[in-house]
């Protein structure tokens, strides 16, 4: 039997095992601050309780992360999400007080999101600007941009379909739940039931012999970062549909950040290659939990960044490499029970890789 | 069209001086379009000079100190009779402000402070963020009048000045009176959103029940946090007894609802007193104090919030 050295990985579980063990553990520390941390009731017509603000509250960055990690596995970043957020809730907000629907609006904020997508992919694959600096221009750029939009000032609507798109629930799930689950799942199956993650994942292992092999690399990379930027444009609209209003100088201030350390938690290397959306996703949901226990401690707010520093720099020693072998060396170290020179033989060829 | 106004405006004051008919040539240096509020600062400045007759030159500093200082010299070298500042950092104006008094222009400092001098300026014109804050716990200390009340407070961003001095306010406010405890504090770094999600957490880690009033270090923050009690099935403004400070258009807006019950006002109009301070001066040479205090006014349900809404909403808020 051969295994594949790249595509469907052979156990998707084994790869988020170390995500899913991380956010049962920060899930246990939101508990340990305040024991009701689970309880859920129903009430005026939507699911209320802290699980679901994990939930809701980490759709942001949700999706930022499933067009963060296309773009680091090419070996790419994309620092402008947040500022396209920006631009998006404001182009959005502009659309409706305009007096267009709700639809019009979301396709408004999605196209000013795409574009946005474009001129970065156009900077990176076309004129072969390093993707940190092709993208930082439209982050520090697109904040002055939706400022125009809004004319400095927060722009306010009441259009109830656009808001139910952040602050709405449907059969009691606020929709922004259901948004980051629905897009993450189309995207992972987008890539995955096709060779697209895999082409992704050529590029950035190796541009140039992928583009020998015959991959368009230079259309992927525009794509890649064409999704990352209708990612942004859909958080965008969450965001300013949750408080009725586009916040030009606040809105994903920062979540740039939030993102790629949500892709880093879930295990995918900066220096592209292998990637995994549904990791991902749990890294901003741990990003998330880890937010809801500062929160929920009542530690006066002075602690809030060293909590949260301290918190992220365990999960990522943890996750270090150097740490991981002592782990797997503990483990090897330990009574065998059942000494099975197959199972002995596949770790070892993985260490030595 | 806002962009465009303060390209023109910042032309016409570096440009060469034009021989206006007004009587008074006034300098003004704002920071940029860094808020709502500091557009409506812009604007009221404008209606005031306007109002006097007097000949106001405006530059956009775009928040850059070199810009603040650039449009300083130029106001010099046109000759205005005064200038005002709204100094975007404490330091480093020293130099400037001595080429200023070399050439005998009273500069007035409006909504900051700074590090320098006193003879350097004539007087600055700032509210007092301790005084708002304490005005918003006697506020609540009058409305609960003795009855129990636990409290839940979303500050500005961690270590900002008014995130300090309005929390000192308000707990110098309710000191004393046993019946008011502040339960939850957390920051809602002065925006709707996380004004919104901090509530949210608030309400579950306290049970929303229990919280009786809320206090906001800005008007944003609440708007927010009423979103936040409504989805909690609460009603914000009697619930939940609700007092922010800024006073900005949808503040009053959520007062005319009956959503939010207080707002202390940090008025826009800071230039109206400096222009009364400088036109004083020039006058009669009559010195003004080192600092004049601007109204902490209180706004509630007694107002008529309609009518100041629709007179704020156009502010540029």
């Amino acid at each position: 039997m051969t295994q594949p050295t790249v595509g469907p990985r052979p156990s998707v579980f084994k790869r988020i095992m170390p995500q899913l063990v991380i956010l049962a553990v920060a899930l246990a520390l939101n508990v340990a601050v305040f024991p009701e941390f689970f309880h859920i009731d129903f009430r005026n017509g939507r699911l209320f309780g802290n699980l679901i603000d994990v939930l809701n509250r980490g759709a942001p960055v949700a999706l930022l992360c499933i067009g963060m990690t296309l773009v680091i596995a090419t070996k790419g970043i994309d620092l402008s999400v947040g500022a396209v957020m920006a631009i998006a809730g404001a182009v959005a907000a502009a659309t409706v007080v305009d007096g267009h629907s709700w639809g019009t609006a979301l396709l408004a904020a999605l196209l000013a999101g795409g574009l946005c997508g474009l001129w970065n992919g156009f900077l990176v694959a076309v004129l072969r600007i390093q993707p940190i600096v092709a993208t930082l221009v439209l982050m520090v750029a697109g904040r002055g941009i939706a400022q125009l939009v809004t004319e400095g000032k927060i722009l306010t609507f009441d259009n109830a379909g656009l808001i139910n798109l952040g602050a709405g629930t449907i059969a009691g799930v606020p929709t922004p739940i259901l948004i980051w689950l629905a897009l993450g799942a189309l995207v992972t199956f987008g890539v995955r039931r096709t060779a697209l993650g895999m082409l992704i994942e050529a590029i950035g292992i190796n541009e140039r012999s992928s583009r020998l092999a015959g991959i368009n690399s230079r259309v992927l990379l525009v794509c890649v970062y064409l999704v990352s930027g209708l990612c942004a444009a859909l958080a965008g609209v969450i965001v300013a549909a949750d408080i009725k209003g586009a916040d030009a100088n606040n809105a994903g201030l920062w979540l740039e950040l939030d993102a790629i350390l949500a892709v880093v938690i879930g295990g995918n290397s900066l220096l592209g290659g292998r990637f995994s959306i549904v990791a991902s996703l749990l890294g901003a949901l741990i990003i998330q939990s880890i937010n809801s226990v500062i929160l929920l401690s009542g530690l006066p707010p002075e602690f809030n960044l060293v909590i949260k520093a301290l918190l992220i720099l365990g999960i990522l020693v943890i996750q270090s490499p150097r740490i991981g072998n002592y782990i797997y060396m503990l483990r090897a170290s330990g009574p065998q029970p059942q000494p099975d020179p197959l199972v002995r033989q596949r770790p070892e060829k993985e260490a030595a890789q | 069209m806002t962009f465009k106004t303060t390209l023109l405006a910042s032309a016409i004051a570096i440009g060469p001086v034009a021989a206006f008919a007004a009587d008074m040539t006034i300098g003004f240096s704002q920071i940029g379009s860094e808020s709502g509020w500091r557009a409506a600062e812009t604007t009221v400045t404008k209606q005031e000079a306007e109002k006097r007759g007097i000949d106001l030159k405006f530059a956009d500093a775009q928040q850059k100190q070199e810009n603040q200082i650039k449009a300083i010299r130029s106001f010099i070298a046109q000759g205005v009779d005064g200038i005002l500042v709204a100094p975007v950092v404490a330091t480093g104006w020293d130099e400037v402000l001595e080429e200023a008094a070399d050439a005998e222009i009273p500069v007035v400092l409006l909504d900051r402070t700074i590090d320098a001098d006193e003879s350097l300026y004539l007087t600055a014109v700032t509210s007092d963020l301790v005084h708002e804050g304490r005005v918003a716990g006697e506020w609540l200390v009058n409305e609960m009048n003795g009855a129990d009340c636990r409290i839940v407070e979303l500050q500005g961003t961690t270590g900002s000045s008014p995130a300090i001095d309005r929390k000192n306010g308000f707990e110098q406010g309710i000191a004393g009176h046993g019946n008011l405890e502040i339960v939850r504090s957390q920051t809602g770094d002065f925006t709707r959103a996380q004004g919104k999600v901090v509530m949210e957490s608030f309400l579950k880690a306290e049970g929303g029940e229990n919280i009786c009033a809320l206090y906001a270090h800005n008007d944003d923050m609440a708007v927010g946090a009423i979103q936040a009690i409504k989805e909690a099935g609460l009603k914000p403004g009697e619930d939940i007894k609700i007092v922010a400070i800024d006073a900005v258009p949808d503040a009053h807006k959520a007062i005319a609802a009956g959503e939010m019950n207080a707002t202390i006002e940090l008025t826009p109009n800071m230039a109206g007193p400096a222009l009364d301070a400088l036109e004083a001066y020039l006058a009669s040479g009559a010195m003004p104090a080192k600092w004049i205090q601007t109204e902490s006014k209180l706004f509630t349900s007694a107002d008529d919030n309609e009518a100041i809404f629709n007179m704020k909403k156009d502010l540029g808020y």
